[in-house]
């Protein structure tokens, strides 16, 4: 039986409550289970990325609940959250977001110095992080000295470094030519394929949703389809 | 250690920014240890002089001498306790005078003036009385010549070689009467001194004052950095009750109280500079905040706990402010020694005020290295302290707002 990973319950986000209320995510149950490969799509302000910022737990919602793995962060503190997403949440920005002053090995290190591993610990997983994205040899570069498509791929290393649970992707290739956003997309189905690794994007970007095996699409904060409930139809029809 | 090394590479992702702000920060401390050893080098000067032109860094005498100044409240003279005081660490000179009054007089003219006996070759380790001597020359142990301030000597139209006759009361109520040739005329700073002043040596002035082995006071001088009260305290357990021990701030309270106004002036000035110091340091702190708005927010959301990255924002700051406090000092240790060395002097008429007051018109400074380390500090803990502010915008921090552009 596959493992769920992400479980939400009825979670809405209400802006202005006491004014004008708009509902960013309105009444949303969500269920990814391991190894999925899934894009949330919509136009601008459906709450593609206010969705994505409750799952990480970079933002509360107003109701409901939300489950990772079992553990119901609406009911964390603050500062059980980060550690939280330390632990189980991997992040990758539109804008890449390395630090400048460090080099690319140093980037994506930098989370495992956070999570307290040891420099034996941190070279085997950098070597092996840098081999699965692509970026054998350019570890010592400073982002400046980098692609666009490099920088997001230490981006996805930085995500992946600390092993978690399941990465959210906001948008990962609006800033990449097609031929950087397809290498991109590349390592990421690799990973999703071979070490099982769940994905969850925003996206425009017809290639990514392409590529996606679930597709969930949000309007006005609730979500309008769902592929994986077409498939379970579907196959409820066959076996029908 | 990881910590350390990302705030030292932040601290160079705009150069010009951590150039700009850590020669802020030297300025500002050389600035004030500047002022505050100009301020401190000018007060020591002033002391000096006022010290070594008469009182001396403490006197000692029989109690209640202070307060009604007579003959009569003098004291006999010990060497064994003259010993004892210059054993006490810190004295570097200790010797006794015999002081009254008397009336001056020369042909027609009489009037009233000070007679102190002093030890002349001891005397010149305290007070300047031998540099000060404008005509004739100094006195000799065992001389019965007499020096005079200038104005004294003018007013008395007494010269070198003139004879002088003093008459006054002595010791128990008996005559004194002596005459003297004047070996000697001083220009002294004090316009007091100089126009009362009449100086003799010790034994003359027993034989004047029918004071035979007596003294009004023993003047301690101290060497440079040597704590005055603590001083105080020790020579008044060593002499006893019978004994009354002021320092020169108890002799001329006047003079302490105009160098603690004169403090508080320059305290003020000291205090608008930290201020400004202060803005400066706070609006680089301000717009670092601003510039690294979105990347303290991505940092948060990946897992950086607050608490680490206020240390991170702390760091940089500290180090910021170490780096211009420390430059500040070692740029300020050359310049303040060579002031030290090559006063400020003053020309033109705020010159001839100080020559005037038998001061030498310059302004050194102090090269106290306590006074490097305080104004480094003090400019080091405003950092510290400004450094808070972005301390609590990593607080107040929302990943989620700060992310978005």
């Amino acid at each position: 039986m596959n493992q769920t990973v992400i479980d939400a319950h009825n979670i809405s986000k209400v802006y202005n409550p006491k004014t004008i209320p708009v509902y960013a995510v309105n009444n949303v149950h969500l269920h990814l289970v391991k190894g999925e490969f899934t894009a949330l799509v919509g136009p601008s302000g459906s709450g593609k990325t206010t969705l994505l910022n409750l799952i990480g737990g970079l933002d509360r919602p107003d109701s409901g609940n939300i489950f990772i793995n079992g553990t119901d962060i609406t009911s964390l503190s603050s500062s059980q959250l980060v550690k939280f997403r330390l632990k189980n949440i991997g992040f990758v920005f539109q804008s890449y977001n390395l630090i400048p002053v460090l080099t690319a090995r140093e980037n994506a290190e930098f989370i495992m110095l956070l999570q307290g591993m040891t420099k034996s610990e941190r070279d085997a997983r950098i070597e092996q992080l840098f081999r699965q994205v692509g970026l054998e040899g350019l570890d010592k570069r400073r982002p400046s000295g980098l692609s666009g498509g490099q920088q997001q791929r230490v981006a996805v290393a930085r995500a992946l470094a600390t092993k978690p649970q399941f990465i959210l992707a906001d948008e990962p290739t609006a800033n990449l030519d097609s031929k950087s956003a397809s290498n991109l997309l590349d390592v990421m189905y690799k990973l999703n394929q071979e070490e099982n690794m769940t994905f969850i994007f925003s996206t425009h970007d017809q290639r990514v949703i392409e590529r996606a095996k679930r597709v969930i699409t949000l309007v006005d904060g609730r979500i309008v389809s769902d592929t994986a409930e077409v498939n379970v139809t579907e196959a409820h029809k066959a076996d029908g | 250690m990881w910590l350390i090394k990302l705030a030292w590479k932040n601290l160079w992702r705009n150069r010009s920014r951590t150039y700009i702000t850590t020669s802020a920060v030297a300025f500002a401390t050389v600035v004030s240890i500047l002022a505050r050893s100009l301020q401190a080098g000018i007060f020591d000067n002033l002391v000096n002089n006022i010290v070594s032109s008469y009182t001396g860094h403490i006197q000692v005498h029989l109690k209640g001498y202070n307060d009604e100044q007579v003959l009569d409240n003098s004291m006999k003279r010990s060497s064994r306790l003259e010993q004892d005081l210059r054993a006490i660490p810190g004295v570097v000179a200790v010797t006794a005078r015999l002081e009254s009054f008397s009336l001056v007089s020369s042909g027609e003219k009489t009037k009233g003036c000070m007679v102190i006996g002093i030890i002349p070759q001891k005397e010149k380790a305290i007070t300047l009385f031998d540099k000060k001597i404008s005509a004739g020359r100094y006195l000799a142990d065992g001389s019965n010549e007499v020096l005079m301030g200038k104005e004294l000597s003018e007013r008395m139209a007494s010269q070198v070689g003139d004879t002088v006759i003093l008459i006054g009361q002595g010791y128990h109520g008996s005559t004194a009467a002596g005459k003297y040739r004047v070996g000697g005329v001083m220009k002294l700073g004090s316009p007091q001194l100089n126009s009362r002043l009449m100086v003799m040596t010790l034994p003359a002035s027993q034989e004047l004052f029918s004071a035979d082995s007596m003294i009004t006071s023993y003047i301690i001088s101290l060497e440079e950095g040597a704590d005055l009260n603590k001083t105080s305290s020790e020579v008044h357990h060593l002499a006893g009750p019978a004994y009354e021990v002021l320092t020169w701030e108890e002799i001329m309270p006047e003079i302490k109280q105009h160098i603690e106004s004169d403090a508080r002036n320059m305290s003020v000035i000291q205090w608008i500079l930290y201020i400004l110091v202060s803005f400066g340091i706070f609006s680089t702190l301000l717009i670092m905040m601003v510039e690294r708005r979105f990347e303290s927010g991505m940092l948060v959301a990946i897992g950086m706990s607050k608490p680490r990255l206020q240390l991170l924002v702390m760091l940089e700051s500290m180090i910021t402010v170490m780096m211009g406090s420390l430059a500040g000092m070692m740029i300020s240790i050359p310049v303040v020694t060579y002031l030290s060395r090559n006063p400020i002097r003053l020309s033109g008429e705020s010159a001839e005020a100080y020559q005037r007051f038998g001061f030498e018109p310059i302004f050194p400074t102090s090269t106290d290295p306590g006074i490097f380390l305080v104004q480094g500090s003090i400019v080091f803990v405003i950092g510290i302290v400004l450094s808070l502010y972005p301390v609590y915008v990593v607080a107040k921090l929302n990943p989620v707002n700060a992310m978005k552009k």
